[in-house]
């Protein structure tokens, strides 16, 4: 059952490991990973079924399908899914793509509105509420067809906290308030912030690259690379009249779970609602006046919160929201344990102002994105991390980085939280023994 | 048309293919400075994502939507050592197929046409294939690049990882 180090969640614990892959030494102020939790085709399918079988993994925003009948199509946890508001019921509905009968898929678009999905294999019809409605030459079943047997097969449990959709496979996972435990708080800032109502901006980022997810996992709230990795767009903040002075400065907190966040100034401008010399003078005031909103709404503390702070957000385990210099939702699967298939988004306030739109999408790409400034040196830097891995001779990842103090944001204390979590819901799985 | 319009695009035609293979021999060469001088100073480098090719970049989350600054600082940046994804630079091979000239007679030109880019990296090959849509206004020596906009056919990065490259 529970554990003193996770305390939200209930699931039963696996048998411990005999020698652990992630050895985490307190009083020695040592914390090391086993790179084979990186290479291990072992390693990788017991992943496969202990954390992503077992997790709640974001599906999508309710914003994506507001119409009855929307539907959207992606793989979670590297099945196909499917998601669709109910036209009978405006509920969201997930349900696994295939079809009851012989198993071709029965949304086979990405994204779009109907009343039926329809399989083109044999004609068999279901409506937006996974209903069975018709099969062809149905006579020729003897006993009759079973509708209310074959409709189509829900994800075993879906929620959604703010608009975030989540499933899990696994039917006796907590409910997802309590496993999302202190990042629903981070949560709600990022979208108080937006006003209280967010949606995903048109387009996509859908890349791939050749490293371990884990790896991502790490650089998308790693404060430490920051400055050596992206110095080309720093250079080009300084370029438009940005002043570095202030740097990165801030914490890594804690947030149960598995979940962790860090929380820092930095010299880079904010949509909402920090003006920088990247937003153009004329937005200056539009910007101040968002900021203003904040006050009235949620008192000077919390708005700074929300306008000042940045927020790099791991949901463990998989899914990241960093409200930065603009706000991305970002999600990952590994097909296998040297690739990671990543599909991120641009989150922004619902009927946000044209002008501010604008800027907030420019704000984006200037450093997010495969084309941006910054993440495809990010790419660069863990294919180099998972290319290292492979000649052995060094076998272990130091991340003790910050563990004699309180955490700051460019140590890697919200790294060790992840771990932590991930050793404990591997159990023996991730045991030297074996990946040896 | 008559047979003297129909001689006058073709010419035309055959004066903006030049101007496009002198442009991706440039990006091939590495020669960024260069290129960049093919462009007017507020002209437009755009590659929307692969699912929303039409995207309008005010409205829609772009790749890449470089306003002439940032254009310059993208030079820059891939001119520099520290920009990790191209030190060192790959080897690429941009090509120009299927160009067409909209309309003979205006002032700015709009011209299609179909590439294929190539780039090999550290024993890896990745291919890019799209269309490019381009704005071109006359000038004494030949073209300015008013605007350039690289659509993706792929339907994703996945083959590809980023797009570090210029297009």
């Amino acid at each position: 059952m529970s554990t003193d180090c996770e305390p939200w969640v209930t699931q039963a614990t696996e048998v411990a490991p005999q020698l652990p892959i992630v050895v985490d030494e307190p009083v020695a102020q040592r914390f090391r990973v086993h790179r084979s939790a990186m290479t291990s085709p072992e390693i990788h399918r017991a992943e496969i079924e202990r954390i992503f079988g077992k997790s709640w993994l974001y599906v999508g925003h309710e914003s994506e399908i507001p119409e009855p009948g929307d539907f959207v199509r992606r793989p979670v946890g590297g099945r196909p899914i499917f998601m669709v508001r109910g036209v009978k019921t405006g509920n969201v509905n997930v349900f696994h793509n295939t079809c009851t009968h012989r198993g071709a898929l029965v949304c086979r678009q990405d994204s779009g509105n109907s009343k039926v999905f329809q399989c083109f294999y044999h004609a068999w019809t279901f409506d937006s509420e996974g209903r069975l409605k018709g099969v062809p030459d149905r006579d020729a079943y003897a006993g009759g067809v079973n509708f209310d047997e074959l409709g189509l097969k829900r994800v075993a449990r879906v929620e959604s906290y703010r608009g975030f959709v989540f499933a899990s496979f696994d039917p006796g996972i907590v409910d997802l308030q309590t496993y999302l435990a202190g990042a629903k708080d981070y949560i709600d800032l990022v979208v108080d912030g937006c006003g209280g109502s967010v949606e995903m901006a048109r387009g996509t980022n859908q890349y791939s690259f050749a490293a371990n997810w884990k790896l991502l996992v790490e650089n998308s709230f790693d404060g430490y690379h920051a400055e050596s990795t992206h110095d080309t767009y720093f250079k080009y903040l300084v370029s438009i009249g940005t002043d570095l002075r202030g740097g990165v400065s801030g914490r890594a907190v804690d947030l149960g779970n598995g979940h962790a966040v860090i929380e820092y100034s930095s010299p880079w401008g904010r949509p909402v609602a920090k003006w920088e010399p990247l937003f153009g003078e004329d937005a200056r005031a539009e910007i101040d006046r968002l900021r203003g909103d904040l006050v009235a709404r949620h008192g000077e503390d919390r708005a700074h919160t929300m306008a000042e702070v940045n927020r790099n957000l791991l949901i463990y385990p998989n899914l990241i929201i960093n409200d930065i210099m603009a706000v991305t939702v970002r999600t990952f699967y590994p097909p296998t344990p040297d690739a990671v298939d990543v599909t991120a988004w641009a989150l922004a306030p619902s009927n946000e102002l044209a002008s501010l739109r604008h800027r907030r999408l420019d704000s984006f790409l200037t450093f997010l994105g495969p084309g941006g400034f910054a993440t495809p040196d990010d790419i660069e830097a863990l294919e180099s991390c998972q290319q290292g891995f492979a000649g052995g001779g060094v076998e272990w990842n130091d991340i003790s980085r910050g563990m004699g103090r309180s955490p700051m944001a460019n140590d890697e204390e919200q790294m060790r939280v992840f771990w932590r979590r991930w050793q404990h819901q591997m159990g023996a799985a991730a045991d030297l023994a074996g990946a040896r | 048309m008559t047979a003297v319009a129909a001689r006058q695009q073709v010419s035309l035609r055959q004066q903006v293919e030049e101007f496009l293979y002198a442009e991706a021999a440039l990006l091939d060469a590495w020669a960024l400075d260069d290129w960049l001088l093919l462009f007017d100073e507020d002209a437009k480098y755009e590659v929307p994502c692969n699912d929303v090719p039409d995207a309008d970049p005010a409205r829609d989350l772009m790749l890449i939507d470089d306003n002439y600054v940032r254009l310059a600082a993208r030079v820059d940046r891939l001119n520099s050592r520290r920009a990790h994804r191209e030190y060192p630079h790959s080897r690429t091979n941009h090509q120009v197929f299927n160009v067409r000239v909209q309309d003979v007679s205006a002032e700015v030109l709009s011209v299609t046409a179909s590439f294929t880019v190539w780039r090999f990296r550290a024993g890896r090959t990745s291919c890019y294939v799209g269309q490019y849509r381009y704005r071109l206004r006359r000038s004494d020596d030949g073209f300015r690049i008013g605007s350039k906009r690289a659509e993706l056919d792929m339907t994703d990065l996945r083959s590809v990882a980023d797009v570090a490259i210029i297009l």
